[in-house]
């Protein structure tokens, strides 16, 4: 901000000859435009018009330079506070972080904001340039002063490689060119710094991760499993693990760009193919047997939040890690972290560009590394299911304690456990209950408003199913509201809850073999989607029974409508509170225009069509 | 010892691969936009490289203006059949029949009409939840603010101000009916990598880029190609001149540049010394104030 940012980036691209003679002409004229009296640089990286107009930077902007030694690209990122959410994200892929101080300022909070930023986010190196030295005459006490003060603040940072350069951007003195001006500094000039600074080493080649991202099956006889390296070395003939399954197998061949090769390491694009047919899918992790990631359900993390809508504990999220996607939530914040002071404080929420450190509860395990080891398995988003904005990013602590290792050991600690408990199910197949009922069960679905004629049909297609010998059952919402769920209410949270606990008595009513009929209001397309999850996608079918509001009201049957319109009851469905029409239903029953016997005719013929009735 | 570290065009390589297997991934209707160029065929050959020995999964799709070069028609279409490509072709034929052309309309209209309606179009007819676009950040300063993922609602609009953020390789493709992902998988490409590509791996492109004597004409400071069609002015005379074409778009506003570049190599060699950027041939990118920043926000890839 105001320290010279832009003008150093200038600088280092003029002064390195990588500015296109007709990139600055028109700089020269958009500076021009702008009333500026000399060559304004920030007019480079500003590539947004509002961005010009109001003289700051914004969003990340990426350039990008080379010197005979090596390629930069760089992340050009708003210092402002209000703009942290974009500083993360240039952060979170950087090797380096130069951090501008403006001498005549000496350190301000911004300054120790940004250090504590790059060095959350993992950056192993980090510059402390010093800069406008010009105007305190190229003062060496200056520079010690200031650097002495950084160093105190830096040294409570996990960041070790930590230096400062005296310089002037807007002369050119130590950016590209060593300084006459300044003969009592005896470091490199910064293009020197950024051309020898050893980044080879911050690869992690030790923790052998591949996260599956897609499995490659073009034809009967190859089967490859596809996806990026994370970290450390694979060859061919090594044993490996597919987790969380755990199954054992020797990878045969390995495809990086297309072309075989001996061994992959990061950040290699590869497919592996190994000898055994195991079941390995999307959202799988290969490693080497002997050094596997944590399986983890209950995880710690610092997390920043970068959505103007604040973090909700318990509210559920979308949580994106290597290639697994999960539902989750926040349980709880252990403190926020003031950016500024590095001081804790209590929380029970997050807002924009706040950090904190979390508690959270995951629907499935994910398989991950602390952070500070692997930046690949230990990083992950936050996506809010209603606005799908990427909500909050995490790095994940190390909670040795707490984890569990993903070894051979402990997964089949894992799945005797669970035998034990399912042991009197196991010996009837699911063919065999299939044989016996006649039918596949399923979980047909029923959301619609109140009064639009759920319950009716749910009742109908009983009725029928039952007279053409199938063993079925109603779910109706009211029923279990008054018993299994009658500590509920009706806020978001509670009706999630509901809508989890029935899920999890369909999910069982189905493998015992009966064909479920559910039917409630189910409002939120979340929440479908998590009853969805529980099912099981294949015994999942939705049906959506629509109708107006206008119509459910004019019908009323329990005289609810009524009450909810003189606001008796709050959080009603249609009158204070949001319906989500499914998008793609299996079903759909205009409830206004079809008859009962219409309805039920239809479901069981999506039912005969997915071939669960035969 | 054997090195363990990947070179620069092979980083660049296996990001590129990473990305497109995540949308294939996670998308249900990607389609990859072809533009004839020579960064479509870079991204062409990643797509059969992340999916080899498979196919590549999804459908190519050119939007044609009907105002490309003849050499670039022949080009697509042999280079399609060769790779097993699958094509597609949109035309706008009702603008492309009402005659639309930037001689008359100018070139921010025709552009609107015959390449951002006509690609919203595609992407509507198609009901593609993804499509690979192949600009790259080094090539203009609204570009280089781009997300890989770059979130479209469903008007095919984007919002700059209000980017979703990117972290990691985590990308977020998560949208509702409608709306789409553009998504760049060579965003952190040069032009100078992508020739140093084409010239490793042996990828052909467009004849048009390797220097020969063509007929040229000078108009407003660019150098443009004369066809029998082509609308010459009283002062305008044409001559024959060593010359080729750094970028391919619409012949009536891409230029040449001076060069005997007349292969690969020479190319690369051109670029490591080039003192301009490649797009000051494109014309469509200098007609109005923030140009490309306002074709984007409209759809433009």
């Amino acid at each position: 901000m105001d320290d010279g940012k832009s003008t150093l980036i200038g600088r280092l691209l003029h002064d390195s000859k990588n500015i296109y003679e007709d990139h600055l002409a028109s700089l020269a004229t958009d500076s021009r435009n702008a009333g500026r009296d000399k060559i304004d640089f920030a007019m480079l990286t500003d590539g947004l018009k509002s961005e010009r107009e109001q003289g700051i930077t914004i969003d990340v902007a990426y350039r990008h330079f080379s010197t005979p030694k090596r390629r930069f690209i760089i992340a050009d990122t708003p210092g402002h506070e209000q703009y942290t959410r974009n500083m993360v994200s240039g952060a979170s892929t950087a090797n380096l972080a130069i951090i501008l101080i403006d001498a005549r300022n000496g350190v301000l909070t911004q300054s120790r904001r940004h250090g504590f930023i790059a060095s959350l986010l993992g950056i192993p190196h980090l510059v402390v340039a010093i800069n406008k030295m010009d105007l305190v005459d190229y003062s060496e006490d200056v520079f010690k002063s200031i650097s002495d003060e950084y160093r105190e603040f830096s040294a409570k940072l996990p960041t070790r490689d930590v230096i400062f350069i005296p310089m002037s951007a807007f002369y050119g003195d130590n950016v590209v060119m060593r300084s006459d001006k300044m003969p009592w500094y005896d470091g490199p000039p910064l293009l020197s710094h950024l051309e020898s600074v050893h980044i080879a080493s911050d690869q992690n080649l030790i923790d052998f991760r591949l996260p599956v991202q897609y499995v490659l099956r073009p034809n009967q006889d190859f089967r490859g499993f596809a996806g990026t390296v994370a970290s450390g070395v694979v060859r061919v003939g090594n044993e490996v693990v597919a987790l969380p399954s755990g199954r054992i197998s020797r990878v045969q061949r390995i495809i990086a760009a297309g072309e075989d090769v001996e061994h992959a390491f990061p950040p290699q694009s590869v497919t592996l193919c190994l000898d055994d047919e195991i079941d390995i899918s999307r959202g799988d992790m290969i490693t080497h047997p002997a050094n596997v990631p944590w399986l983890a359900g209950d995880i710690e993390a610092l997390i920043i939040w970068m959505d103007t809508r604040p973090l909700q504990i318990n509210r559920q999220y979308i949580i994106k890690h290597t290639t697994r996607t999960v539902r989750g939530r926040i349980s709880e914040i252990k403190y926020k972290i003031d950016p500024n002071t590095l001081h804790r404080q209590d929380a029970d929420s997050l807002q924009l560009n706040e950090i904190g450190r979390i508690n959270a509860q995951l629907m499935r395990p994910i398989l991950c590394d602390e952070y500070a080891n692997n930046r690949q398995t230990g990083s992950f988003i936050i996506i809010d299911p209603q606005t799908n904005f990427t909500a909050g990013a995490g790095m994940v602590i190390d909670r040795s304690h707490k984890y569990e290792r993903a070894t051979p050991q402990y997964l089949s600690s894992q799945k005797s456990a669970a035998s034990n408990l399912t042991r009197h199910t196991g010996h009837v197949s699911i063919e065999e209950r299939e044989r016996l009922f006649g039918h596949s069960p399923v979980t047909v679905w029923l959301t619609g408003l109140s009064g639009s004629g759920k319950s009716t049909l749910a009742y109908a297609v009983e009725k029928k199913l039952t007279e053409k010998g199938h063993a079925c059952f109603v779910l109706d919402g009211d029923n279990v509201r008054h018993g299994l769920n009658r500590d509920l209410g009706f806020s978001a949270e509670d009706r999630f809850e509901n809508i989890r606990r029935v899920a999890e008595i369909a999910k069982l009513m189905n493998e015992s073999g009966l064909i479920v009929i559910a039917s409630f209001i189910s409002p939120l397309k979340t929440d479908r989607a998590n009853a969805r999850e529980i099912i099981g996608q294949g015994r999942f079918v939705e049906v959506f029974v629509d109708a107006s509001v206008e119509l459910c009201e004019q019908r009323d049957p329990k005289g609810l409508y009524a009450r909810a319109r003189k606001g008796e009851i709050p959080d009603f469905t249609g009158i204070s509170a949001p319906y989500d029409p499914p998008e793609s239903p299996a079903v759909r029953i205009d409830s206004g225009k079809s008859t009962v016997a219409q309805g039920v005719k239809s479901i069981l013929a999506h039912l005969r069509q997915m071939r669960v009735l035969s | 010892m054997e090195t363990l570290q990947l070179s620069n065009l092979k980083t660049l390589e296996a990001e590129s691969i990473h990305i497109i297997r995540e949308v294939v991934a996670e998308f249900e209707r990607p389609v990859m936009l072809y533009s004839v160029g020579k960064d479509s065929s870079v991204m062409v050959r990643l797509a059969q490289k992340a999916f080899a020995p498979g196919k590549i999964p999804f459908p190519l799709l050119h939007v044609d203006t009907s105002m490309k070069f003849p050499e670039m028609y022949e080009f697509r279409d042999q280079f399609c059949r060769e790779s097993g490509a699958d094509l597609r072709v949109y035309r706008f034929e009702e603008a492309i029949a009402a005659g639309v052309n930037p001689w008359d309309l100018g070139t921010v209209k025709c552009c609107a009409q015959l390449k951002t309606q006509a690609l919203l179009n595609a992407l509507q007819e198609g009901q593609y939840d993804a499509a690979f676009g192949g600009a790259r950040r080094d090539e203009e300063k609204s570009r280089a603010k781009e997300r890989v993922y770059s979130f479209s609602d469903e008007f095919g609009q984007w919002d700059p101000k209000n980017q979703r953020p990117e972290l990691w390789s985590l990308y977020n493709g998560r949208i509702r009916k409608g709306e789409s992902i553009r998504v760049f998988p060579l965003s952190n490409w040069t032009e100078l990598d992508v020739w140093m590509y084409i010239y490793s791996e042996n990828i052909p492109v467009v004849p048009m880029y390797f220097a020969k004597e063509r007929e040229m004409v000078q108009r407003e400071g660019r150098l443009v190609p004369v066809y029998e069609n082509t609308q010459l002015q009283e002062c305008e005379k044409p001559e024959k001149l060593m010359c080729r074409f750094r970028t391919l778009g619409c012949y009536p506003c891409t230029g040449a540049v001076e060069s005997t570049a007349a292969n690969v190599a020479e190319i690369v060699e051109e670029m490591m010394v080039a003192r301009n950027s490649e797009r000051i041939t494109r014309l469509i990118d200098h007609d109005q104030d923030s140009s490309m920043e306002q074709k984007k926000r409209e759809g433009y890839f």
